[in-house]
């Protein structure tokens, strides 16, 4: 997916282009946060986000209106998932197909984070520590945190981007939390 | 409701994501069994333990430049189309390059949103559409915006502090439905435009004039809000700081 940056023809007009950066470059930093989250590298994270960029302006002309930041975030997805392809990735993360494979490896955790809760307050963890525990998660608890705490995108806007239904979004974020907070005590004994 | 139902519902009743009667529900399971309630404290737990730490990434300075260079700029193809207008020596394109001359010299989401919403503001006034919910009660008022927007507009009553809660409305700013509340101080009418992530994240209250408007924008949770009001400059801000200071007292208590 490397490119070299290559500018777009001049013939798409001013105000395409206009419109296109009021509305889209301020979701820069959303864009770049669920790639990074979602490859776990910065040097392909930049890559996929500036594809993103890019197939977006090529498309823009079909964007419907309504809210932009999930529609630029699906786009973001489909482009890490072509990522994922080319990396030959064995986990196939973003492969529905491959969901109920991913779902039964984190059974043990799951159990573990399930237990009994106990609502005693989680301590402080430094930013970078909690960034990390985030992006240990597994693959789909992660889109859905991510999308959820940091995009701050609602149930049925993570649907769509995701492609699943609304109550497979729920009891991903309800797991994913289980297997974070889970993750955030082990951290806080450990440390 | 079972358990297994609400040990996944109170997530989604702590994202906001129930309606009032399902809230109710999860709540009062909640209250008679340890183990959701459990859940329930858990699940707000994280969350205030993840709101305290910045979990974005933010975007190097290398990539925001490389992405610029890759999108076309509108005052570069701008500059093309001025030239060539000229160059036809045709009316149209003469004012054509006028209007993008304004549009090049007002660049910026900021300005544009500003624009637009003295524009609605004007609208809402001569077009006898002030309001699509007409109520001063917040209960009616909040509401309605479900399924209509994907924000829900913080409705105060301020009629006690001398802003009277008028109605809501649905509009349109920079082609994106934001909420517009609408208060009345004397025989003035103030348009409070809420809208997601538009337009800079602010800190602190800004004032600007357009077109003779006082225009107030600040952030709060979120949501950018944006008054605007022929109301002198003191009184509009009056109208932010107890707006503000009751939806916090709301949020408190």
């Amino acid at each position: 997916m490397r490119h070299a940056g290559v500018a777009f023809e001049a013939s798409d007009g001013g105000d395409k282009a206009r419109r296109f950066r009021a509305a889209a470059l301020p979701y820069l930093n959303d864009v770049f946060t669920l790639a990074r989250y979602l490859l776990r590298n910065a040097a392909d994270a930049e890559d996929a986000a500036q594809e993103c960029y890019l197939r977006a302006f090529r498309h823009f002309d079909t964007f419907r209106g309504g809210p932009i930041k999930p529609w630029l975030l699906a786009i973001l997805r489909n482009v890490c998932r072509a990522e994922y392809a080319r990396r030959g990735a064995l986990a196939g993360m973003l492969s529905e197909s491959l969901d109920t494979a991913a779902e039964q490896s984190v059974d043990g955790l799951w159990a573990e984070a399930e237990g009994s809760p106990e609502a005693q307050t989680l301590g402080r963890l430094d930013g970078e520590t909690v960034r990390r525990l985030v992006a240990e998660l597994p693959d789909q608890f992660r889109e859905a945190i991510v999308l959820r705490e940091v995009n701050e995108l609602s149930y049925r806007e993570i649907a769509d981007v995701v492609g699943v239904p609304v109550g497979t979004v729920m009891s991903r974020l309800a797991r994913g939390r289980a297997l974070l907070r889970a993750a955030w005590r082990a951290e806080e004994k450990g440390s | 409701m079972t358990c297994d139902e609400a040990q996944v519902l109170v997530h989604a009743l702590i994202d906001g994501e129930l309606d009032a009667s399902h809230a109710r529900d999860v709540e009062a399971h909640a209250a008679s069994c340890a183990r959701c309630a459990a859940e329930l404290a858990a699940a707000r737990d994280l969350r205030q333990a993840l709101r305290g730490n910045d979990l974005t990434h933010a975007a190097p300075l290398s990539l925001r430049r490389s992405i610029d260079r890759a999108v076309p700029s509108p005052a570069m193809t701008s500059r093309r189309a001025v030239l060539k207008g000229f160059a036809m020596g045709s009316v149209v394109s003469a004012a054509a390059a006028a209007g993008i001359a304004l549009v090049v010299v007002r660049d910026g989401s900021d300005s544009r949103i500003m624009g637009e919403a003295v524009s609605a503001h004007l609208r809402s006034l001569q077009a006898d559409h002030l309001t699509d919910v007409l109520s001063s009660d917040r209960h009616t008022v909040k509401p309605w915006f479900n399924g209509r927007i994907d924000l829900a507009p913080p409705v105060i009553d301020l009629t006690g502090q001398g802003f009277t809660l008028i109605g809501g409305r649905l509009d349109f700013i920079d082609g994106k439905p934001v909420a517009a509340l609408v208060y009345r101080r004397r025989v003035h009418v103030i348009n409070m435009f809420v809208m997601q992530g538009m337009g800079a994240a602010l800190s602190a209250p800004k004032l600007d004039v357009i077109q003779g408007f006082n225009i107030l924008r600040w952030t709060d949770h979120g949501l950018n809000l944006l008054a605007v009001s022929d109301l002198a400059q003191d009184e509009l801000e009056e109208f932010e700081a107890k707006f503000e200071s009751a939806t916090k007292a709301e949020r408190a208590g």
